[in-house]
Formats: C-alpha cells, sequence, structure tokens
C-alpha cells in the first residue's frame, strides 16, 4: 500500500503537536489535523476520514476517551487505542492493571466517604498522597502530614468537589530523592528517560521540575515495558519513583507531553511516535 | 516571514512565526497571556482557553 494518511485528533497545537506535525511534513506524509472543537461524529453513519490512522493527541481527558471510543467501534486504528486512554486517564484503572501484573507500585487505597478515607489515610500512616482519579500536571494532589491536614482536605473534597472527588483515592507517600524518572515507551521499546527534578515533592515539569537525562538501564526499561503492556500498549510516559526499597510506578500517561526530554535525552520522539503510527497503520491495513 | 498581531489582552504586539498553524499557543511577551492562533493570513490571536479539570497528559 502506498503511505498511509495520518489523521491527527488535537484541541490545541503546543509544542509537541507542532513537533509530530512538522516531524509528519518532513517526511512528506500526508496529514489532516482533525480540530475536536468542531467534530460532530454523527454515529449512524461511519465517514470516510480519509485517514489511515489517527493520532490522538487531544488535551481534554474525556474528548479523546469518547472520540477514541468512536473511531476504535468504526474500526479505525488509533494512537493510543480507547482501552488505553481509559486505563491511564483514571489513576484507580492504571493501579489496577499495575498490581494485577505484578508491577511495583506505591500502595494505595479506595474509599467513598470522608471517615473510611480518614481511616486509610491512618492505615498507610502519615505523609499520605491524596489524589483525585482524574487529572494531570500535579494539579490538586495533596500530601497530608497529619491528622489536621488529612481531615481538612477530606472535608473540602466532600463539600466543594464534584462527585467524582468523593471517590478517594489514597497513597503512601514515597520518599523520592527529589526526583523522579520520566520513561518514554513506544512500542516494545523504552526509547528514553529523564529524572525531573525538584526542591518541591512534586516533580512534574509542568510545576517547575528541572529535567536532565536519565540513562534507560535494562532495569528500568524492562519495569516500564512491562507497565506500558498492562495499560494496552502503544505510546506512553511511565512515571516512576526511585523508593528506599527500588523502583515504584506511579503513572502512566497516554497523551506524553515530551518538549522538554527531546535535546535532554537526544531521541527523536516525536519521530519515534510518528514510527509507530504508521506501523499501526500498515498493521491494520 | 513573521507576522505580527495584536495582544487581546493588553493590546501589545505579538510577533507570530511564518510556520504558525491554526490552533498554535503562543505567549505575549508583555503581559505573558497564552493566546491561540485563531486565523492565519491574516493572523488572529484570542485569550486561549483556561485549562479544565481533565485536561492533561
Amino acid at each position: 500500500m502506498s503511505e498511509p494518511t495520518v489523521g491527527v485528533l488535537l484541541s490545541r497545537v503546543r509544542v509537541e503537536e507542532k513537533l509530530l506535525l512538522e516531524e509528519l511534513e518532513r517526511r512528506g506524509i500526508a496529514t489532516k489535523i482533525i480540530d475536536d472543537r468542531e467534530l460532530v461524529l454523527r454515529l449512524e453513519t461511519q465517514p470516510d476520514l480519509g485517514v489511515d490512522v489517527v493520532l490522538e493527541r487531544c488535551i481534554q481527558h474525556s474528548r479523546a476517551l469518547y472520540a477514541l471510543a468512536v473511531l476504535e467501534t468504526w474500526g479505525i486504528p488509533t494512537v493510543n487505542t480507547y482501552e488505553v486512554a481509559d486505563i491511564c486517564g483514571n489513576k484507580l484503572l492504571t493501579t489496577m492493571r499495575l498490581i494485577r501484573d505484578g508491577i511495583p507500585s506505591p500502595r494505595t487505597r479506595l474509599a467513598f466517604t470522608p471517615e473510611s478515607a480518614l481511616a486509610a489515610v491512618e492505615e498507610l500512616g502519615y505523609p499520605a498522597v491524596l489524589k483525585p482519579l482524574v487529572g494531570s500536571w500535579g494539579r490538586l494532589i495533596s500530601r497530608v502530614n497529619d491528622r489536621d491536614a488529612a481531615e481538612s482536605v477530606l472535608e473540602h473534597k466532600d463539600v466543594l468537589g464534584t462527585y467524582m472527588h468523593s471517590i478517594y483515592y489514597v497513597q503512601e507517600y514515597v520518599r523520592k530523592p527529589g526526583r523522579d524518572i520520566r520513561a518514554f515507551v513506544v512500542g516494545d521499546e523504552c526509547i528514553a528517560a529523564i529524572y525531573r527534578s525538584s526542591d518541591h515533592w512534586i516533580t512534574n515539569t509542568a510545576r517547575g521540575a528541572r529535567a536532565t537525562k536519565c540513562e534507560v538501564t535494562p532495569e528500568l526499561a524492562d519495569l516500564c515495558v512491562r507497565a506500558a503492556k498492562a495499560v494496552g500498549g502503544g505510546v506512553v510516559a511511565v512515571d516512576v519513583l526511585e523508593g528506599p526499597a527500588g523502583l515504584l510506578v506511579n503513572e502512566v500517561n497516554y497523551t506524553m507531553e515530551f518538549r522538554n526530554s527531546i535535546d535532554t535525552t537526544g531521541v527523536n520522539i516525536p519521530g519515534k511516535v510518528v514510527d509507530h503510527a504508521l506501523s499501526v497503520a500498515k498493521k491494520r491495513s | 516571514m513573521s507576522a505580527t498581531s495584536k495582544c487581546p489582552e493588553c493590546d501589545g504586539d505579538v510577533a507570530v512565526g511564518a510556520d504558525a498553524v491554526k490552533g498554535e499557543i503562543v505567549s505575549c511577551p508583555d503581559c505573558g497571556a497564552e493566546l491561540e492562533v485563531t486565523a492565519i493570513g491574516p493572523v488572529a490571536l484570542a485569550l486561549a482557553p483556561e485549562a479544565e479539570e481533565d485536561w492533561g497528559e
């Protein structure tokens, strides 16, 4: 077959989307931008989108999830799949997959009332971490250092949050060395990794953490590829904590940002993503 | 060649690269507002939407 046409589903063109579009253009690959704000999916009739694969790059998890559900039902290959978006977009579902596949991760409790959540916090011990099930960039995650703080955060979530904030995801606080690891997995390969260092306990680069190169050791690669497979595989970024007892997989991201990681690692990450999207298109053609 | 447009927040001049595409996010050098390129040829800018709860990666 001829070179596939790649659809790029997006909400806005951030640095990552621009790098992906530039990579596609540089290779002369036919590309169609699909703006999720203009999309009307007529569910009864599958349209000819004129693409062989859709590379999902929505900034909004909900839009990504439901667009992928429709596209996948129509048999259009997508990167990533609906399954991966569903699992990675929800911290509870991610944790369950990691546990299912025996991948080390922080101890986690789920509770449905402020009282039972407080009991879960106390069972894990202070400090503990409360996270919303859906969210990114380290937003609304709370480290509670004592019972007073825990009661306060839980009451705020209960009273001020939407009902989803009353699904309490409580995790042990892992004493990491002022940094975590973000590893990029494409298909079966861990292609690159960075350390994200910060004086703050939250080490997202979106919150100001510094990115430096991290060597991809066989141990790290094996762990991250297993984590990627646990959530369904594809193009993902795996967040890893260096705990006192070894590496722990914290989260897996399915619409990964990589602007700080190309120069840092020397790896053409958008090139690898495009390679993968093309291979998915060809595999299913 | 880059084009220049006015920031909708502070009316400052914002240069937009010739390779800009619709939907791209740029920052105003004067006020720091996050702006979205809503049209090219001629370039139009609008305030980019604020992050919502399910935004992320």
